[in-house]
C-alpha cells in the first residue's frame, strides 16, 4: 500500500486545493496609495498594544523608583538581572515556570492530536449519528464552561486530584473549538481521491489518517496547539481554584503571590508578570506570522 | 446499530455505481466502530467534565451543600435568596456594565482598524497584524498587575497625565464607574488586536474589484468603510459580539487582582465584583456549594437569554439581506 501513497503524497494535489484560495486573498484590500495618516494611526494602535508589557519591563529593570518618580520613567534601566533572581528567591518561580510548561505542552499536544483525529472522522468518514454528535461538538462551543465550577471543582475532589497537575491537564483535552478547527482543515485539504487509493490498497482508516491525513493537516494542529498552549498558559481561575501547594503551582498562580508584596515591592510583581509572558513572546517571535495567519485563516472558515 | 451500520454501503455504492458493492460489505467491524473511538476522547472527556457538572450545578442548587459539612435539601430556597440578594444584583451591573463600555468602543476600534489594515499596498502589514496580537499572547494577570499600575492613584501613569491637564488625581477604584473603565481597558486591551485581524480576515476574502469600483465612482475612504466594509463584515460583527459576550460574562481575573486589597469583592463597597467572581466568593470564599451553584444557575439562564437574543439578531439581518 504505502508505495501508492508514498507516490500521490507529494505537494501537488494538496497544494493544487490550497493555491487558488491564497491568490484569491493576495487579491482581497483597498486599492490605492496608503497615506501616511495611516501609518501613523497603525502605529499608534501598535504602541498601545505593546506600550503595557513594555512599560512591566520599564518597572522590573529600574526598580520601584521607576515610578515614584516625576516625571514617570519611561525608559528601561540596567537592574533587570537582580530584579529576576530576587523573583526567584521570593517564589518557586522556575517550578512554577516548569509546572506552567508541563501542563501547556501535554494539553498542547495531545489536544492538537485528538483534535486532527475526531475532525478527520467528523470531515472525512462515513458513520450514523455523523451529524447529531458534530451538533452537539458545535454547541458545547457556545457555553461557559466556568458557570459550572462548583460541581467540577466536585468532580476532581471525587476523584482525589485535587491540587495535583492532571486536575488541569485531563479536562483541559476536550476542545469543541479544536474540532471544529480539524474538520474544517480536513475537509478543504484532504483529497478523497488520496484517500480512495489507500483505501483500495488496503490502509484502514488509523493506517489513512496517520500516513495521509495528519501530514496534510499538520500546520493546521501546529496552530492549533500553539493557540491552545496561550489559552493553557495564560488559564488562572481553574489553576487558582484546584492548585494548593505552592510546588504545584502555575506562573499565572504565582503571579497572585508576588502580588502581596506589591506594596512593599512593585518591581518584583512587575519581573514576576514580564518573565511569565517571556516564554509567549520568544515563541510568538519565531511563530507569530503562522500564529496570526491562523487566527484569520480560522476567521475565514468559520 | 449493524442494521444501520450496513446501510452506508448502499449510499456509497449509489455515488460509485461502477464498484462492485461487495468489496464495502465487506468492511470489517473494526472500521464500523473506528470513528467512534476518534470521537471518543472528547465526548467521554466533555461527558465528565462539561456536560455532567453543568447538569450537577442545577442539582446542587437545590441543596444547602456544605463541602466539609452535610447536604440538606432546600428545594428553590437559594434562588429565592438570591433575588432578594443586593450583592448579586450589584455583580449583575457590574458584569454588564464592564461588558458595554469594553465591548463597544473594542469592535468600534476594530472596524476602523481592520478597515485601514485591508490597503492591498500596505507595507509592513506583517508587523503590524504581529504586534496587534502581543496583548491576547500576554496573560489576563500580567494584563491585571500592570494596568492595576498604570491607573493607580497616586503613582500611575494615567493620573500623571491627568496632572498635566490640570485635572486632579482621580482614585479609579474607589467608584463604581472608575473600577468599571480601568477593567473595561484591560479587557478592550487583550481583545481589540485579535478581534481587529478576525475582521481582516473578512475584508480579505471580499473581492477586491469591489474596493475599485467604489474608487472609480470616487468613493472616498470613509464612505467605503460606510458603505462597504461594516456591511460585508456583518455576520463577523455578529459573531464577534456573541464571543465577547459570552467572555464578558466570565471575568474574573481582573477584578480578583486589581484591587488585591479588598480580597474576593473587588473593593469595599463592592465596585467591580462580576458575577465570576460572586460565584467564586459564595463558592470558595463563604463555602455555600448550593448558593454558589445557583449563581451559576442564573448565570446560565443569562447565557441562554443572550444567545437567544443574538440569535433572532442573526435571523432578522439574514433575512433583511
Amino acid at each position: 500500500m504505502s508505495d501508492v501513497i508514498d507516490q500521490a503524497v507529494p505537494q501537488s494535489p494538496q497544494e493544487a486545493l490550497v493555491r487558488p484560495q491564497l491568490n484569491r486573498r493576495r487579491h482581497g484590500g483597498r486599492v490605492g496609495k496608503v497615506g501616511w495618516p495611516v501609518y501613523a494611526l497603525l502605529i499608534g494602535a501598535v504602541f498601545i498594544s505593546v506600550f503595557p508589557l513594555y512599560y512591566m519591563f520599564v518597572i522590573a529593570s529600574v526598580g520601584a523608583s521607576a515610578v515614584t518618580s516625576i516625571p514617570p520613567r519611561l525608559y528601561p534601566g540596567f537592574n533587570f538581572a537582580d530584579i529576576a533572581a530576587k523573583v526567584f528567591e521570593t517564589v518557586p518561580f522556575f517550578q512554577s515556570l516548569l509546572n506552567s510548561v508541563i501542563v501547556s505542552l501535554t494539553v498542547a499536544v495531545i489536544t492538537a492530536i485528538l483534535c486532527a483525529l475526531a475532525g478527520f472522522a467528523f470531515a472525512k468518514l462515513q458513520f450514523p449519528g455523523r451529524n447529531a454528535l458534530f451538533l452537539i461538538v458545535l454547541l458545547t462551543m457556545t457555553v461557559p464552561a466556568q458557570l459550572s465550577v462548583i460541581p467540577q471543582y466536585l468532580i476532581i475532589s471525587w476523584l482525589d486530584w485535587v491540587d495535583t497537575l492532571q486536575a488541569i491537564i485531563v479536562p483541559g483535552l476536550a476542545s469543541a473549538f479544536g474540532i471544529f478547527w480539524m474538520r474544517q482543515h480536513m475537509s478543504t485539504t484532504l483529497n478523497d481521491e488520496l484517500m480512495q487509493a489507500a483505501r483500495i490498497d488496503g490502509a484502514n482508516s488509523w493506517q489513512i489518517f496517520w500516513r495521509i491525513g495528519f501530514p496534510v493537516v499538520r500546520p493546521a494542529a501546529f496552530v492549533l496547539g500553539l493557540i491552545t498552549f496561550t489559552s493553557v498558559w495564560n488559564d488562572f481561575m481553574w489553576p487558582f481554584i484546584v492548585l494548593k501547594s505552592p510546588e504545584l503551582f502555575t506562573v499565572q498562580i504565582v503571579l497572585k503571590q508576588l502580588q502581596a508584596n506589591r506594596t512593599i515591592d512593585l518591581a518584583l510583581t512587575m519581573g514576576g508578570s514580564f518573565m511569565a509572558t517571556l516564554p509567549l513572546l520568544i515563541v510568538f517571535f519565531f511563530v507569530g506570522r503562522r500564529m496570526v495567519a491562523g487566527i484569520m485563516d480560522g476567521a475565514f472558515k468559520g | 446499530m449493524t442494521a444501520t451500520a450496513t446501510a452506508i454501503p448502499v449510499q456509497k455504492k449509489a455515488r460509485r455505481s461502477d464498484r462492485p458493492p461487495r468489496q464495502v460489505i465487506r468492511q470489517p467491524l473494526a472500521e464500523r466502530v473506528a470513528p467512534y473511538l476518534y470521537i471518543a476522547p472528547f465526548f467521554v472527556i466533555f461527558a465528565i467534565f462539561g456536560l455532567f457538572p453543568l447538569l450537577f450545578t442545577f442539582y446542587v442548587a437545590l441543596f444547602d451543600w456544605n463541602p466539609i459539612g452535610e447536604q440538606t435539601f432546600v428545594g428553590l430556597a437559594n434562588f429565592e435568596r438570591l433575588f432578594a440578594d443586593q450583592r448579586f444584583w450589584n455583580a449583575f451591573v457590574n458584569t454588564f456594565g464592564i461588558f458595554l463600555i469594553s465591548t463597544i468602543p473594542q469592535l468600534m476600534l476594530a472596524l476602523g482598524l481592520a478597515h485601514l489594515l485591508n490597503h492591498a499596498t500596505l507595507k509592513m502589514a506583517n508587523f503590524f497584524r504581529m504586534a496587534l496580537l502581543v496583548p491576547y499572547i500576554t496573560s489576563v494577570a500580567a494584563t491585571a498587575l500592570v494596568f492595576a499600575q498604570i491607573f493607580d492613584k497616586n503613582f500611575g501613569l494615567i493620573n500623571w497625565m491627568l496632572d498635566i491637564f490640570g485635572i486632579p488625581a482621580v482614585n479609579f477604584l474607589s467608584s463604581q464607574v472608575g473600577s468599571w473603565i480601568v477593567i473595561s481597558s484591560m479587557v478592550m486591551w487583550r481583545w481589540f488586536g485579535y478581534n481587529t485581524l478576525l475582521y481582516l480576515a473578512g475584508l480579505q476574502a471580499l473581492p477586491r474589484e469591489m474596493y475599485e469600483a467604489a474608487s472609480v465612482d470616487g468613493a472616498s475612504g470613509w464612505q467605503q468603510f460606510i458603505h462597504l466594509t461594516i456591511p460585508s463584515l456583518r455576520p463577523i460583527i455578529i459573531f464577534t459580539v456573541i464571543m465577547s459576550t459570552i467572555g464578558g460574562l466570565q471575568i474574573f481575573t481582573e477584578p480578583l487582582l486589581v484591587a488585591p486589597e479588598s480580597g474576593l469583592t473587588c473593593g469595599g463597597g463592592r465596585q467591580c465584583q462580576t458575577l465570576a467572581l460572586f460565584l467564586y466568593e459564595q463558592g470558595f470564599g463563604q463555602f455555600e456549594f448550593g448558593y454558589g451553584s445557583a449563581v451559576g444557575v442564573a448565570l446560565f439562564v443569562i447565557v441562554v437569554v443572550v444567545s437567544l437574543i443574538n440569535f433572532f439578531l442573526t435571523t432578522r439581518t439574514r433575512k433583511a439581506r
